[in-house]
């Protein structure tokens, strides 16, 4: 806390590896998830769904549903709420156009078919067990490779989704070294272990709804939207999530069914999604197969890249999975192509998972500089140096704050890089083969508009409020540490109130943007609140410090006192009951201005990995990690690091296990449960370090914070199938990488 | 899941005849699996009649060797002294198998009667004729990565779940089992059933018989026994291949050779021709090898699967050195 001399306003909390302000509510169960909302004797539904991925309903059976004791109601599309189309705008953010029970059709196995209203949780899933829907159903499309229709968006999401510059295609043919390889990587779900929960009440003609979202007011305009209901006729209240990933972050169909069954009945309805169903029923990642062409000199300085990805969507929605996204920008390379296609298939909506378009990217590309360093003879932490770029490539533009070299030293360094021999199969421990292997994060920063509320009670109490989330991560607290840095108040007095779309604005928990957007709002806010508490203390009378001037004044300890005589001090709640009107009141804002004209804003960092392998039993595990990151301004040091222990535990599980795997014929998902999905366990998850090369990125925000939440994945998988070459000599581009895959490729040395 | 009632039983007389009046009455003990299959729908119990009040949760010593009650807990079974000197293939299978969780509430007569984790057997919306005989096995032709390469039949492939049942087949295990006629004991190779054309049918227990004890022969070849578990990761994850291994070797010969093998078969799966290969022969790698490549004899894939053939040939072999202590 010696940054008190240096900034007297604050007392230095940013940064500060404090504990989670939430923890305590959490681990004795006080903190309300979305199906814990305190809601009186709510109805149960239980959804079920279509069992066919390609057809129609041609016949519902209620009978032995309604026979049940307990059953009140069957919502189909016989008696389901009338609502629009929800074609995807930012302003009404829903996955799929097509509304649910709208309809006989079927689009996709999985999809919401009915859904059983019961008094108990139990009455619903025994009536949803005896539910009979027949179906006609035709054969469906499900593998992307001579899909019918396959579409080239020009966009997504406002970025060129077909960037191109130069001639890469002569570019490559020229190149002396040239790399041609196609990487694969295959459906993967979120998977949080809070599975998406709605509680639906109307209220004299209100809609409230406890759901949980990492996107309060998207939720609430999505559902305004499809009942016809002014805005303001609609709350969403989530104040805790037990993870999202992006599979709560765009509009899925529950909420409305959840409402729709509250309307029927005209009782609060509570829905929560089976694991089973989370494989369906919030989106997933895209299959993407990437073909990608290097073309570089000898020496591995990169002259073309060409990166065609083909990824998937349904029918009924569009998601974009831009796993080129990455390559138009991460080198220093003249000539780019990179094109997007998506497969239409009778499939769910994929959608955004953590680090979209840069985790499957970056592991293509990743491993593809690893081949060029190979064919070039060069250590591949040279080749990545080599092809740094100084600049953005792809818009010109100066980065704001880059130290991405930083990070490939640092990191090089912690992990004893410089010993590494260069040929594979060259280190071994026992009777197993030892690898090491290196790969690039990087993720873009993000920014959107927000805003905070900070009240100082007559009490002595600072509320902090703001209509954005907390998904696990830390958002209590470091909003809480923000405005104690600003008011002078400790983080763990002050009362943070979000998850609530009354709140003021704030964004999705979405991109990493929440602690660039919201942060700023609330110092921005906290200073508003603590100008005025300067204002009532340096006039009122009775005020000790009143006659003195704003810049003659600290904040202390909750409250403010005078520079020279720290004895002339007053608690905020004194100043509030001086100023007579209750309370100190302000709203802050943030917003980007004009700075994305002039530089280009992007988080790096470097993946170092280490695997052991058995080879006669084809047994893989990571035994090290370090990933070294530049992320602008850490905000927590303890929350941050667990943020990316976590990201760095996701790659391991994308590139050794984690697959969803749809029956070829039919397309039921085959692995929906935690047996047959599989994520790591601790016993796979052996060292994992993290280091933070922190720079403030101060021409980004006020606070120099670029977010955190994605860029953890991002180049692991890359790096763990490097360092599988390294070990074994052989390549594996195609995730993850299971035991048959590793016999397959030593088969065909 | 359906409703069902429950009754906790005083004596296994009480129980049997619970059973006996009913034929969807089912025993549950841990629960770890009947419980699954019953909010999956897959069985539909009447009632529920809960044995774990019964005496049947000792493991003691006899004359022979060990008797394990049908209700010990796997965690106990795996902690107890005498069976992890004397039988470590059992402690070792049981320690890798599920989770602390589930040791602690799984009995060892309930991991026997474990269902498979066939996911077509596990969704009832799809085609399994275990499950509803008649209606086809989507797996034969379908994801079937995880399925049987040995046993199987046109009807059924899955495999049996259990890293206990492997090591209990490698050290002999005598299942004793009451029943309307009194107490009868069954090996444990003749406990399982293959599916052939009524996959339905797991085991030769009828309605009501009850799993009362298994008792494990003492034997050298079971004092120097090893599990080998080959999986997608390190914990809680079942068995791709698993190998249990017991050999006697003495003067450089092998005595006695057990090799049972696990993930590859509808049933715990006992490697005969690689235990014939061992059998009197030096104790060399060649031998070891030689055995590895017979356990494999008659291995057929799916497609999705043909690489457990390849595993189960290494995972042998080094399951082998182990236990002949040349690795």
């Amino acid at each position: 806390m010696s940054a008190t001399a240096e900034r007297p306003a604050t007392r230095g909390f940013v940064g500060l590896p404090i504990d989670r302000v939430d923890g305590h509510a959490k681990v004795t169960g006080a903190a309300r998830y979305a199906a814990d909302a305190p809601i009186a004797a709510p109805l149960h539904a239980t959804i079920v769904q279509a069992t066919i991925a390609c057809g129609r309903i041609i016949a519902i059976d209620e009978r032995a549903t309604r026979a049940v004791e307990g059953v009140v109601d069957v919502l189909t599309y016989h008696n389901a709420t009338r609502i629009p189309a929800l074609p995807f705008d930012f302003t009404a953010p829903s996955s799929e156009e097509l509304a649910p029970l709208q309809s006989d059709e079927i689009k996709y196995d999985g999809q919401h078919v009915a859904a059983v209203i019961a008094e108990t949780f139990e009455a619903a899933r025994a009536g949803a067990a005896l539910l009979r829907v027949e179906y006609e159903s035709r054969a469906p499309e499900l593998s992307p490779g001579g899909a019918r229709t396959v579409e080239q968006p020009e966009q997504w999401f406002g970025s060129d989704a077909q960037p191109r510059r130069g001639d890469p295609e002569r570019a490559f043919e020229a190149a002396g070294v040239r790399i041609d390889q196609t990487y694969t990587t295959p459906i993967e779900n979120h998977n949080p272990l809070e599975p998406s929960a709605t509680v639906a009440e109307w209220r004299d003609g209100e809609l409230i709804v406890h759901d949980s979202t990492q996107w309060v007011r998207g939720t609430r305009a999505v559902l305004a939207k499809s009942f016809g209901l002014d805005e303001e006729k609609v709350r969403v209240i989530a104040p805790y999530l037990g993870g999202g990933f992006g599979c709560k972050g765009f509009f899925w169909p529950h909420p409305l069914i959840a409402a729709m069954a509250a309307k029927l009945t005209n009782r609060p309805v509570k829905l929560v999604l089976t694991r089973e169903q989370m494989f369906t029923s919030c989106g997933y990642r895209s299959e993407t197969r990437q073909r990608l062409r290097l073309g570089a000199t000898r020496d591995g300085r990169l002259q073309a890249i060409l990166h065609d990805v083909l990824g998937t969507s349904s029918r009924v929605g569009t998601f974009v999975e831009t796993a080129g996204g990455v390559t138009a920008m991460l080198f220093d390379v003249p000539n780019i192509a990179v094109t997007h296609s998506i497969a239409r298939l009778d499939v769910p909506t994929p959608t955004a998972m953590r680090a979209p378009g840069e985790a499957p990217g970056s592991f293509a590309l990743g491993c593809a500089l690893d081949e060029l360093a190979s064919a070039c003879g060069i250590d591949p932490l040279d080749v990545l140096r080599r092809n740094h770029a100084a600049v953005d490539p792809s818009s010109g533009l100066p980065f704001s704050s880059k130290h991405l070299l930083a990070c490939y030293e640092r990191g090089a360094e912690a992990f004893g890089w410089s010993t590494r021999p260069q040929a594979p199969r060259a280190m071994r421990d026992g009777g197993e083969l030892v690898g090491w292997g290196v790969a690039t994060a990087t993720y873009p920063a993000l920014r959107s508009p927000a805003q905070a509320r900070v009240v100082l009670g007559a009490d002595g109490s600072v509320d902090v409020a703001s209509a954005t989330h907390d998904l696990g991560t830390g958002m209590y607290t470091i909003l809480a540490q923000i405005a104690a840095d600003e008011l002078g108040v400790d983080p763990r007095a002050i009362r943070v109130r979000i998850g609530d779309s009354s709140f003021p604005i704030a964004p999705v928990a979405g991109g990493s943007m929440s602690s660039a957007s919201v942060g700023p709002a609330v110092q921005d806010a906290a200073r508003r609140a603590y100008r005025e508490a300067i204002a009532i203390a340096t006039s009122a009378g009775g005020s000790p410090l009143h006659g003195l001037g704003e810049d003659e004044i600290e904040a202390c300890d909750g409250g403010l006192r005078s520079k020279r005589e720290p004895s002339r001090a007053i608690a905020y709640g004194e100043i509030v009951r001086l100023g007579g009107s209750g309370a100190i009141e302000a709203l802050g804002s943030a917003a980007p201005g004009d700075e994305g004209e002039r530089l280009s804003f992007h988080s790096f960092g470097a993946q170092f990995v280490e695997v052991r392998y058995d080879e006669e039993l084809a047994r893989l595990r990571v035994s090290r990690a370090l990933g070294v990151f530049d992320c602008g301004r850490i905000l927590n040091a303890k929350t941050a690091r667990s943020q990316m222990i976590g990201g760095i535990v996701w790659g391991i599980g994308m590139a050794l296990m984690e697959e969803t795997v749809r029956d070829p014929r039919a397309g039921a998902v085959v692995t929906n449960n935690f047996a047959d999905y599989h994520v790591p366990v601790n016993a796979d998850i052996a060292a994992i370090d993290v280091l933070f090369v922190e720079e403030p990125d101060l021409a980004f925000n006020p606070l120099g914070v670029r977010g955190i939440g994605e860029i953890g994945i991002t180049g692991v998988a890359a790096a763990i199938a490097n360092a599988v070459y390294h070990a074994t000599g052989v390549r594996l581009r195609d995730l993850p990488i299971v035991p048959e895959k590793l016999l397959a490729a030593q088969a065909a040395v | 899941m359906n409703a069902f009632r429950y009754a906790q039983a005083r004596d296994a007389a009480s129980a049997m005849a619970a059973l006996a009046a009913d034929p969807r009455a089912r025993y549950i003990a841990g629960g770890t699996n009947v419980v699954d299959l019953m909010k999956e729908g897959v069985e539909r119990p009447s009632l529920l009649v809960d044995i774990t009040q019964l005496p049947l949760r000792g493991i003691d010593r006899t004359a022979t060797g060990v008797r394990v009650g049908a209700l010990a807990l796997m965690s106990d079974v795996a902690d107890h002294p005498a069976i992890a000197r004397d039988y470590p293939v059992v402690a070792q299978a049981l320690l890798a198998s599920a989770s602390p969780q589930l040791r602690n509430m799984a009995t060892i007569g309930g991991n026997l009667m474990q269902r498979t984790r066939c996911a077509y057997f596990r969704d009832v919306s799809q085609h399994c004729n275990k499950r509803a005989p008649g209606t086809g096995c989507a797996a034969i032709s379908g994801v079937n990565r995880r399925h049987a390469v040995v046993g199987g039949s046109e009807q059924c492939i899955c495999t049996h779940a259990s890293d206990l049942a492997v090591a209990l087949l490698s050290v002999d295990a005598i299942v004793h089992v009451r029943g309307r006629a009194g107490e009868r004991t069954v090996p444990l190779e003749r406990f399982h059933v293959l599916p052939g054309s009524t996959p339905q049918r797991e085991t030769v227990l009828e309605h009501g018989d009850l799993i009362t004890a298994v008792e494990l022969p003492a034997s050298a070849a079971a004092r120097n026994s090893y599990y080998l578990k080959v999986r997608d990761r390190a914990s809680y994850e079942f068995a791709l291949v698993s190998v249990a291994a017991a050999l006697n070797v003495a003067g450089g010969r092998i005595r006695a050779a057990r090799v049972a093998l696990g993930g590859v078969a509808p049933t715990p799966w006992r490697a005969h021709a690689a235990e014939a290969a061992l059998l009197g022969r030096p104790a060399t790698g060649g031998t070891f090898a030689a055995a590895a490549e017979a356990a494999t004899r008659g291995m057929k894939g799916y497609g999705q699967n043909d690489f457990k053939i390849v595993l189960v040939r290494r995972a042998v072999n080094r399951a082998l050195q182990h236990v002949g202590a040349i690795a």
